[in-house]
C-alpha cells in the first residue's frame, strides 16, 4: 500500500489533466507529437504489463513465504528451472520486438528531410544565450522569439547555436532537436490547428537557461502570407525625431526592425503584437508597453546573464525609455 | 607465499614468476594495460575526429616527414628487440648481459625522444604551435603522451637499473625488469600505430 | 621463516588509519568519506528542491542553482556512490575469497587517498568561490574556457582527474585479487554473486575510466593551455566530448548499479534461507549487460542529431539490455519463492530495490525508443528514471549492504527498530519525491531549471516531490542516529551474525582479525560456509596447517603521493607552474622511495594469532 500511494496519487494527478494544450507531450497538437504520444503509449503499455506481473510476484511471494517466528526448518534450495529462464528471457525479447519495430519506423520517419522541399518553410533557428533567432531562408525574413508558422505546410528547421549548446523542444508539437555550435541539424515539424504554443530550450546553457522561453504561433495561410509582407515592409520608425535618433544609436546597434538595424539582438520588428517579452513576460497579464518598459530599464532582473545593457548603462533617460516602449509597444503587425 | 622464500636458494627459471607478489604485479600490470589500451584509444579517436581542422596552421601533408618518423619508428622498434635480449638473459641469469641490453635499451629510447623533440621544435617554426587548431592541439597531445610514457620508460627501467646494481637479480627486482619489458613492448605498439594513423594516413590522407 | 622477521614499526591512534593498508580499514575509510559527501550532496539536493518548491521562487540565485545541480551529480557519482561501493567490497571481498588481503595492499591505500584528496579539492570550490556549473556532464562550450571563464570547471576537472586515479587503481587492484587471490577450491562458478559483480565492476572500470581521464585531459588543455579539442571557432568538435563523456559515462552508470546487484543476491538469497537461484544465468546475464553496457553510449545523445542509423541501432542495443536485466529480476523473485523470508532493515532495503529498480528499468526501455526520447530526453522524465535507478537501485542496494554487514566490519548488530524507521521514510520519501517527476516532465518541465514560471502546471507536482525529499533526509538522519548509537553498544555480533550466512566472510569473527583467516580455507562448494554448516560442521576446513603469517606493512607514502597531486592540481589550476611541479615531484619522489626500498612486511606467528590484532 505504501508502495502504491505514490503512484495513485500520480495517476489522479494525471487523470485530472494531461497538462496545458500548448505545452504538454500528453496533449499532442500536432502529428509529429500524435506520433511520439503513440509510441509513448505502446512503450507505457508493455512496461506496465511487466511492472504488473512483478509486483504481484513479489507481493505474493512476500506473504507466501514470510518467516513465521520461531521457523529453523530450511527450505529446499533450488538450483534453478531452465523452462522458467527461457520464459522469462523470450517474453521481454517478443516485448521488445513489439516496441522495436514501431521505434525503428518512427526513427527513420521523423528524420525525412524536407529541407529541399519546395512546398516545406524553410526555417533557420538559431539559439542564442537565452533567446531564439528564426530566419525564413525562403522569404528572407528573420524574427526572433515568436515562430510564426502556417498551419498548412510542413516546417523543415535547420538548427544550429550561435555560442553554446542549446536545444529547441515544443513539447504540444514534437520532440527537440540540440542546437549544437558548429553543427547544423536539420528537423521537420507540422502545426495543423491554429493557436501559440510554448517552446523551451532543453539543453543547459547558463544561468537562465530555465527562462528560454520561446513561442510558435501557427496561422492560418493566409494570415501567414499577411505577416511575411507585414515582416517585409520598410521598418516603422519612432515619430518624434530625437526619439528616433536615440533608439538608432542606442537599440538598433544590436537589434533590427524592419531593414534597419543590427544583427546580434531578438529582432523587433511588430514586437508589440508579439505574446510575450523576452520570451517570459506575459503580455495578456501586463500590457505590452509595460513589459517593454521593465524589460529594457533592467534586463538582468528578468533574465540573469542577458547581454543586453541595463537602461542607464546603455545612456537612456527614464522618459526615454517610456517613450521606446511606447513606439514598440504600438509598432505592431496586422496579419 | 611469502616473498622470500627463494631469496637464499637458486633462482628459478623464471625468477620473475616466482612469488605470488611477482605474479600479481605481472596480472595487474597486463590489466593496467587494458586500461591504457583504451585511453590512447580515445586519444586516437579525437585524434581522428580533429584532424582534418587545421584552421590556419600547415596540413600534415605539408608539416610531416617521413624519413624522420621512419628513423624513429626503427629506434624504438630495436630497443623492443634489445629489452626482449633483456628478459632472455634474465631466464639465463645473466646479470651483465642483462643490465647491457638494458642501457641499450635506454639509449635507443632516449635517441627516439631527441628526435621527437626536434621535430616537435621543428614543427612550432613551422607554424604548427599547440595552439594553432584542433588538429595541432590533438595531434601534439596524442603524440606527446606517447613520448610521456617514453620518457617515464627511460626512468623507470634506469632506476630498476640502479637496483640491480644494488641488490642485484633476485625474485624481487625480476619482476620489476620483466613488468618494465611489457611496458616498453606497450608504447613500441601505440608509436606502431601512431606511424600508421598520424604520420601514414596524414601524408597520404593529407 | 622466522630469520626474516623484520621489525617494522605499527602505529596506533590517528597514524594507525593514516597508514593502514589492510583492506578492512580502508573500508572504513572508504565508508566514512562516502557518507560525509553523501552528506553534502544530500544537502545540495535539499536547497535545490526546496528552491524548487514553488513557481518564481529565489532562495537561491540561478548561478547558486547551477554551481548546487552540478556539485550535486558529481558529489553523488563520484565522492559518494563510487566510494560507498568501495568500502563495501574492500570490507567484503577478500573475506568472501578467502584472502587475507588483496592483491595491492599499497596501491589500495593510495587508491583511497586520491579519491579523497580529489573529492577534496573538488568541494574546495565552494571555499574560493568558483564553483562548477556546467552540470555534472559538463558538456562544452558551456563548461569551455570562452564561456566559462572562472576557476569553477577547473576544479571539476581536476579533481575528477585525481579521483579517478583512485577508482581506477581500485578496478585494476580487485580484478587481480579475484583473479589471484582465490582460496584453494574457489573457482570462478562458485564465486558468490557479490564477488563476481565487483569483479565484473572492476573490469568496467579499468575500461570505461581511461576515456574519462582522456575527456577531463582534453577540457583541461582547453581550458589551462589554450587547446583547441572544443573550441570550435578553431576547429574543435563539441559532439566529440558528449562521445568521449557518454563512452565513459554510460559504463559508469553500469559500475554503479552491478554491485547492486551482487548486494541484492547475497541480500536475498541469506534472508530467504535459499541458494540464489540460477545462479549462472545470473553470472551469465550481469557479464552481458556489462558488455552491452559499452555500446549505448550514444541513447544519451539521441537529440545531438547523429542522424536515423545511429538512432536506430542505439535504440535497440539499449533495449536489448532489459533482456538480461529482467533475468535478473526474475531470479531474484525466484530466490525468494519458495524461501522462509526474513524482514531486517537489509532485507527490507533489498526486497524494496526489486520492484523500485523494475519501476526505473522500465522507464529506460522507454527511453530507448529514440523518437519517444526526442520528447523525455532533458526533461524531468529523465531525472525521475536516473534518480530510480540510482537510489532506487544503487543506494537501496548500499543500504542494504552497509545495514548486512555492519556486523562484519564492526562487530556489533545496528538497531533494527532504527533501521526500520530508517526504511520506510526514505522508501516512502524516495518513491514521493521522483515517481511524480515522470509526469512532469511529460507536461513539458525542462530538467536543471532554476525556476519555473506559474500557471503551466508543474506548481503541485514540484511541491509533493519536495516533501518527498524532506522525508528522504529523515531517513538518512536516522541512520546516522543509528551508527552512533550503535557506537556505544558491546561489540557482540557473533560470527555468523544473521545466522544464515552462506558465504566465508561469516566462517569467521566478526570483525576479522588483522589476518583475516588463520588457516586459508578450502572450498568444496559454491555458498562454501552454507555446505560446511548443512553437513553439521562448525567451522571450515583449513587448506592449511597454522603457520607464520606474513603482512604488509603500513605505509605514509600513499597519502603524501595523493597530497603532492593535490597540491600539483591547486598549482596548475592558478597558472602557479613551480606549485604544480613541486606537487608533481612529491608524487615522484614518493614512488621511486617505493620501489627502492623493498617492502618486506612482517609476520604474525601462531603464538600470537590468537589474541588477534583486531581490526
Amino acid at each position: 500500500m505504501k508502495r502504491l500511494l505514490p503512484l495513485l496519487t500520480g495517476l489522479v494527478l494525471l487523470l485530472s489533466a494531461c497538462g496545458r494544450e500548448d505545452l504538454s507531450t500528453l496533449n499532442p497538437q500536432g502529428p509529429v507529437a500524435e506520433k511520439q504520444l503513440d509510441l509513448m503509449k505502446l512503450s507505457i503499455g508493455i512496461m506496465a504489463l511487466v511492472v504488473v506481473v512483478v509486483f504481484a510476484i513479489c507481493i505474493y511471494v512476500l506473504i507466501r513465504f514470510r518467516r513465521r517466528s520461531g521457523d529453523k526448518s530450511i527450505p529446499k534450495q533450488v538450483e534453478g528451472n531452465h523452462t522458467l529462464e527461457i520464459i522469462w528471457t523470450v517474453i521481454p525479447l517478443v516485448l521488445l520486438l513489439i516496441l522495436g519495430v514501431p521505434t525503428i519506423k518512427d526513427v527513420f520517419g521523423l528524420a525525412k528531410d524536407y529541407s529541399k522541399d519546395k512546398n516545406a518553410v524553410q526555417v533557420r533557428v538559431t539559439a542564442h544565450q537565452y533567446w531564439w533567432e528564426f530566419e525564413y531562408t525562403g522569404y528572407g525574413i528573420k524574427t526572433a522569439q515568436e515562430l510564426v508558422v502556417p498551419t498548412d505546410k510542413t516546417i523543415s528547421f535547420e538548427l544550429v547555436g550561435a555560442d553554446v549548446k542549446h536545444s529547441f523542444w515544443i513539447p504540444a508539437i514534437g520532440g527537440k532537436m540540440d542546437t549544437n555550435p558548429g553543427v547544423t541539424n536539420r528537423m521537420y515539424l507540422e502545426f495543423p490547428k491554429e493557436g501559440v504554443f510554448r517552446g523551451k530550450c532543453a539543453e543547459l546553457c547558463g544561468p537562465s537557461h530555465a527562462l528560454m522561453d520561446f513561442k510558435a504561433k501557427a496561422v492560418s495561410p493566409a494570415s501567414f502570407d499577411r505577416w511575411v509582407a507585414a515582416m517585409k515592409a520598410p521598418a516603422v520608425m519612432p515619430a518624434d525625431a530625437e526619439i528616433a535618433e536615440k533608439f538608432t544609436s542606442q537599440c538598433l546597434t544590436c537589434h533590427a526592425v524592419g531593414e534597419n538595424g543590427g544583427n546580434s539582438a531578438p529582432n523587433l520588428t511588430g514586437v508589440g503584437s508579439r505574446q510575450t517579452i523576452g520570451g517570459i513576460l506575459y503580455n495578456d497579464t501586463t500590457s505590452v508597453e509595460k513589459n517593454i518598459h521593465d524589460w529594457v530599464t533592467d534586463p538582468q532582473k528578468y533574465k540573469s546573464g542577458a547581454m543586453m545593457p541595463k537602461a542607464v548603462e546603455n545612456d537612456l533617460t527614464q522618459e526615454q525609455v517610456s517613450a521606446i516602449a511606447k513606439y514598440l509597444a504600438e509598432y505592431k503587425l496586422d496579419y | 607465499m611469502s616473498a622470500h622464500d627463494h631469496l637464499d636458494g637458486q633462482l628459478p627459471h623464471e625468477p620473475e614468476k616466482a612469488t605470488l607478489e611477482a605474479r600479481n604485479k605481472i596480472l595487474g600490470f597486463w590489466i593496467f594495460l587494458g586500461a591504457e589500451t583504451v585511453l590512447f584509444g580515445t586519444l586516437f579517436s579525437a585524434f581522428l575526429a580533429l584532424r582534418h581542422n587545421i584552421g590556419d596552421g600547415p596540413t600534415a601533408n605539408e608539416l610531416f616527414q617521413l624519413p624522420m618518423v621512419f628513423a624513429a619508428t626503427m629506434l624504438l622498434l630495436t630497443s623492443s628487440l634489445t629489452s626482449v635480449f633483456a628478459v632472455q638473459s634474465l631466464h639465463h641469469h645473466k646479470k651483465n648481459a642483462m643490465v647491457g641490453w638494458l642501457v641499450v635499451t635506454i639509449v635507443l629510447g632516449l635517441c627516439f625522444l631527441g628526435l621527437e623533440i626536434y621535430e616537435f621544435w621543428h614543427y612550432v617554426h613551422e607554424g604548427h604551435g599547440f595552439t594553432t587548431s584542433a588538429f595541432s592541439s590533438s595531434f601534439y597531445t596524442l603524440v606527446g603522451f606517447h613520448g610521456a610514457h617514453v620518457a617515464f620508460g627511460v626512468l623507470w627501467i634506469s632506476l630498476i637499473i640502479g637496483q640491480i646494481f644494488k641488490k642485484g637479480l633476485t625474485v624481487v627486482t625480476a619482476p620489476k625488469v620483466y613488468i618494465s619489458a611489457i611496458y616498453w613492448h606497450f608504447i613500441d605498439v601505440v608509436w606502431v600505430f601512431i606511424f600508421t594513423v598520424v604520420y601514414l594516413m596524414g601524408k597520404v590522407g593529407g | 621463516m622466522a630469520a626474516h622477521g623484520h621489525t617494522v614499526k605499527r602505529y596506533t591512534g590517528l597514524m594507525d588509519w593514516l597508514t593502514t593498508v589492510d583492506h578492512k580499514k580502508i573500508g572504513i575509510l572508504y565508508m566514512i568519506a562516502g557518507l560525509f559527501f553523501f552528506l553534502i550532496g544530500g544537502l545540495e539536493a535539499v536547497v535545490i528542491r526546496v528552491q524548487l518548491m514553488k513557481p518564481m521562487n529565489d532562495v537561491v540565485s540561478s548561478d547558486t542553482f547551477n554551481e548546487l545541480i552540478t556539485m550535486h551529480g558529481t558529489t553523488m557519482i563520484f565522492l559518494a556512490a563510487m566510494p560507498l561501493l568501495f568500502a563495501l567490497m574492500n570490507a567484503v571481498i577478500p573475506l568472501q575469497i578467502g584472502a587475507r588481503d588483496v592483491a595491492f595492499p599499497f596501491l589500495n591505500s593510495l587508491g583511497f587517498w586520491t579519491f579523497f584528496f580529489g573529492g577534496v579539492l573538488l568541494n574546495l570550490s565552494w571555499f574560493a568561490g568558483t564553483v562548477p556549473d556546467a552540470g555534472w556532464t559538463s558538456y562544452v562550450p558551456l563548461a569551455g574556457p570562452t564561456y566559462n571563464s572562472g576557476h569553477g570547471v577547473d576544479y571539476y576537472v581536476i579533481g575528477l582527474q585525481i579521483a579517478g586515479i583512485g577508482t581506477l587503481l581500485g578496478g585494476i587492484n580487485f580484478m587481480a585479487t579475484i583473479i589471484n587471490m582465490r582460496a584453494p577450491g574457489l573457482s570462478f562458478m562458485r564465486l558468490p554473486m557479490f564477488t563476481w559483480t565487483i569483479f565484473i565492476t572492476s573490469a568496467l572500470i579499468v575500461f570505461a575510466f581511461p576515456a574519462l581521464t582522456v575527456g577531463l585531459v582534453a577540457l583541461m588543455f582547453d581550458r589551462l593551455f589554450h587547446a583547441n579539442f572544443f573550441e570550435v571557432a578553431n576547429g574543435g568538435n563539441e559532439v566529440l566530448w558528449e562521445h568521449i563523456f557518454w563512452v565513459f559515462g554510460h559504463p559508469e552508470v553500469y559500475i554503479l548499479i552491478v554491485p547492486a546487484f551482487g548486494v541484492i543476491s547475497e541480500v536475498v538469497s541469506t534472508f530467504s534461507r535459499k541458494r540464489l537461484f540460477g545462479y549462472s544465468s545470473m553470472v551469465f546475464a550481469t557479464v552481458l549487460i556489462a558488455f552491452l553496457g559499452f555500446m549505448v553510449w550514444a541513447h544519451h545523445m539521441f537529440t545531438t542529431g547523429l542522424g536515423p542509423v545511429a538512432n536506430g541501432l542505439f535504440s535497440i542495443a539499449t533495449m536489448l539490455i532489459a533482456v538480461p536485466t529482467g533475468v535478473k529480476i526474475f531470479n531474484w523473485l525466484f530466490t525468494l519463492w519458495g524461501g522462509s523470508i526474513r524482514f531486517t532493515t537489509a532485507s527490507l532495503f533489498a526486497i524494496g530495490f526489486i520492484p523500485t529498480f523494475v519501476m526505473g528499468g522500465v522507464t529506460g526501455v522507454m527511453l530507448a525508443s529514440a523518437p519517444a526520447d526526442y520528447q523525455y530526453h532533458d526533461t524531468y522524465f529523465v531525472v525521475a528514471h536516473f534518480h530510480y535507478v540510482i537510489v532506487g537501485g544503487l543506494i537501496f542496494g548500499i543500504f542494504s549492504g552497509l545495514h548486512y554487514w555492519w556486523p562484519k566490519m564492526f562487530g556489533r548488530m545496528l538497531n533494527e527498530t532504527l533501521g526500520k524507521i530508517t526504511f520506510w521514510t526514505f522508501f516512502i520519501g524516495f518513491h514521493l519525491t521522483f515517481f511524480i517527476q515522470h509526469f512532469l516532465g511529460l507536461l513539458g518541465m525542462p530538467r536543471r531549471v532554476y525556476t519555473y514560471l506559474d500557471g503551466q502546471g508543474f506548481n503541485n507536482m514540484n511541491f509533493i516531490s519536495t516533501i518527498g525529499a524532506f522525508l528522504m533526509g529523515i531517513g538518512t538522519i536516522a541512520f546516522l542516529l543509528n551508527i552512533f548509537i550503535t557506537w556505544s553498544k558491546p561489540r557482540n555480533a557473533a560470527a555468523d551474525a544473521w545466522e544464515d550466512g552462506r558465504s566465508l566472510e561469516w566462517s569467521i569473527p566478526s570483525p576479522p582479525p588483522e589476518y583475516n583467516f588463520k588457516q586459508t580455507p578450502l572450498v568444496r562448494g559454491y555458498d562454501a560456509w552454507w555446505k560446511e554448516k548443512m553437513e553439521g560442521k562448525t567451522a571450515m576446513t583449513p587448506a592449511e596447517p597454522v603457520g607464520s603469517i606474513h603482512m604488509p606493512s603500513p605505509s605514509i607514502l600513499p597519502l603524501i603521493m595523493s597530497l603532492g597531486l593535490f597540491i600539483a592540481g591547486f598549482g596548475f589550476m592558478y597558472d602557479r607552474l613551480i606549485v604544480g611541479g613541486l606537487g608533481l615531484l612529491i608524487t615522484f619522489a614518493c614512488m621511486i622511495l617505493r620501489s627502492l626500498y623493498d617492502d618486506h612486511g612482517f609476520h604474525i606467528e601462531p603464538e600470537d594469532q590468537d589474541e588477534g590484532v583486531h581490526a
